[in-house]
């Protein structure tokens, strides 16, 4: 912090403020005006738009892809990190990048690719049909795309702090005869904890709040297959601009808490280092 | 049999099994599936899909727009990564965790969020209003969120490699006699230069992709204010899946080639933050 000193404080100041300026106008503002206007014609037509029953199956919904999600992608996060920092293979660099796909496509064509692979125009689509199951258009579309946008996010967080880690420990577990889950549980977890906790909360936060891939595979039925951020655009474009905010301001909620959470273990995360 | 032999740790063909079936349901089969429906497209048909005068335009609304708002926050980007990595003030811990709202918050609530802002009865609408300028319904306004989008991406590349810049550097520069300006251009900015060029890409390439902020702000103006991925969109309303395909694929070329340039520029990136 001794830059502190030395720099001059206009130059320190003037930047401080700017930041302040933009992070308000562009971040802060808009959260204000969800709020505002979701409580523009007082808190009974708000009270009415949030316990909606449109409202209420949107949220279930919500929360049913925004849990599984999480779940496939913790399973696959915690194997896939193992396997990339505690072996050596042939094709690892590879298989890295496949993984990262999906946060690099636009969530537009994430839900083309879900539509080219399950829609009617698929080579499996007959077989999908004899066995009875219905992806484009229902409710295991919006699954399948939700865990596609979210699929790196807990993965990522954890192959750098396993990385770090090196494998020595786990090795010599291993020559002393530890079995694998134990190794896990009782040395590698301890590790990447912070990581991994964290790595939930970004998963959670993308998976309920994702709009284009699930607006291509949903089909927008209310009731049905509508998600919460869906439901917010219907009602936007149907001009019931309070209710829209209303609903808006779950979501906007759930993203504070996120933040929050995040921040806590952020801080947590480097006081254990 | 030697080759099992050297793996000490267990487990992996079990890590390697669920690694690969998993990856195969969500990531493989539908890139295969992509790929095969690509191949059964006439090139003439995805030649004269692209070239088609209006989604010509998407391209350049969609690559202005994004462009754009990725320079505005390369360079707010770098200044508040400054600012949080270097100064001491009220209110910091604060700036720094809502950094991340663009990626916690869902982009349709921006989007209407912002929308609502910038219209003509929108706080900051009336005020532009005045002037006889409007944003919502512009480029002005798909820009503007897109810069909502994008702004964590250079921040979060260039906050680390300057905590891991000790002053010391620059502070034998001053001792020399360099301004701290000087010092600043000739010995920090080198050093994070890789690291806000990876930010601009990652946040270039996504605004290109932008869809759910953008829909809203845009008024969807064929020509005007239409982005590539709102075309996307409404052919695949219309059940028209060729042509949606024929789109989406120079978009994935253009993410790819970012994603390309970016993995060079990070080689370089990765040992200046090993070296310290």
């Amino acid at each position: 912090m001794d830059n502190d000193k030395k720099g001059n404080p206009i130059v320190k100041w003037l930047l401080i403020a700017l930041s302040f300026i933009f992070v308000v106008l562009f971040l802060v503002l808009p959260l204000v005006t969800v709020i505002t206007q979701s409580l523009r014609s007082g808190f009974e037509t708000y009270k009415k738009a949030v316990t909606d029953s449109y409202t209420v199956k949107a949220t279930v919904l919500t929360i049913e892809a925004t849990v599984s999600a999480v779940a496939f992608n913790t399973i696959f996060g915690i194997f896939a990190a193992w396997l990339i920092t505690k072996f050596k293979f042939k094709g690892k660099k590879f298989l890295t990048a496949l993984i990262d796909v999906p946060v690099t496509i636009s969530p537009v064509i994430a839900g083309l690719i879900f539509l080219l692979t399950f829609g009617r125009q698929s080579v499996i689509y007959p077989y999908l049909q004899s066995m009875g199951l219905k992806i484009v258009f229902a409710v295991p579309g919006v699954v399948l795309a939700t865990i596609f946008v979210t699929f790196p996010f807990i993965s990522r967080e954890l192959i750098p702090v396993l990385e770090t880690q090196g494998t020595d420990e786990e090795e010599a577990a291993a020559l002393m005869g530890a079995k694998g889950f134990t190794i896990f549980r009782r040395i590698t977890f301890p590790h990447i904890k912070w990581a991994f906790l964290y790595g939930i909360v970004l998963c959670t936060a993308r998976a309920m709040g994702e709009f284009g891939a699930v607006s291509v595979l949903s089909g927008h039925l209310r009731g049905k297959t509508n998600t919460l951020p869906l439901h917010v655009e219907i009602l936007f474009n149907e001009f019931q601009y309070v209710p829209a905010f209303a609903v808006s301001s779950i979501l906007v909620m759930m993203a504070v808490i996120v933040l929050a959470i995040r921040s806590i273990l952020e801080y947590r995360g480097k006081k254990a280092e | 049999m030697k080759k099992t032999a050297k793996r000490v740790i267990p487990g992996f063909g079990l890590s390697l099994g669920i690694t690969l079936t998993m990856l195969s349901i969500i990531v493989i089969i539908p890139l295969i599936s992509l790929v095969i429906y690509t191949l059964k497209l006439s090139p003439k048909e995805i030649i004269d899909t692209i070239t088609n005068a209006r989604v010509m335009s998407s391209f350049k609304v969609s690559i202005l727009t994004a462009f754009i708002a990725s320079i505005v926050n390369l360079i707010m980007g770098v200044v508040l990564a400054w600012v949080l990595v270097r100064y001491d003030f009220p209110l910091k811990v604060i700036l720094n965790g809502i950094i991340e709202l663009p990626f916690a918050l869902p982009t349709a609530v921006a989007g209407i969020a912002l929308t609502s802002l910038t219209t003509d009865n929108g706080l900051i609408g009336k005020f532009f209003a005045k002037f006889g300028i409007e944003i919502a319904y512009t480029k002005a306004g798909i820009t503007i969120a897109l810069i909502f989008v994008g702004i964590p991406f250079v921040v979060r590349a260039v906050q680390p490699v300057l905590e891991k810049l000790d002053g010391s550097y620059e502070e034998a520069a001053q001792t020399m006699g360099a301004s701290r300006f000087t010092a600043f251009r000739r010995i920090i900015l080198p050093e994070i230069f890789p690291a806000a060029i990876t930010g601009f890409g990652l946040a270039f390439g996504r605004c290109i992709g932008e869809y759910g902020s953008v829909v809203f702000i845009a008024g969807n103006m064929p020509y005007k204010t239409e982005i590539t991925p709102l075309i996307i969109m409404s052919k695949l309303q219309e059940y028209n899946y060729s042509q949606a395909t024929a789109i989406a694929l120079v978009l994935l070329i253009f993410s790819f080639i970012i994603l390309f340039v970016i993995s060079l520029v990070q080689h370089r990136n990765a040992k200046i933050l090993k070296g310290g």
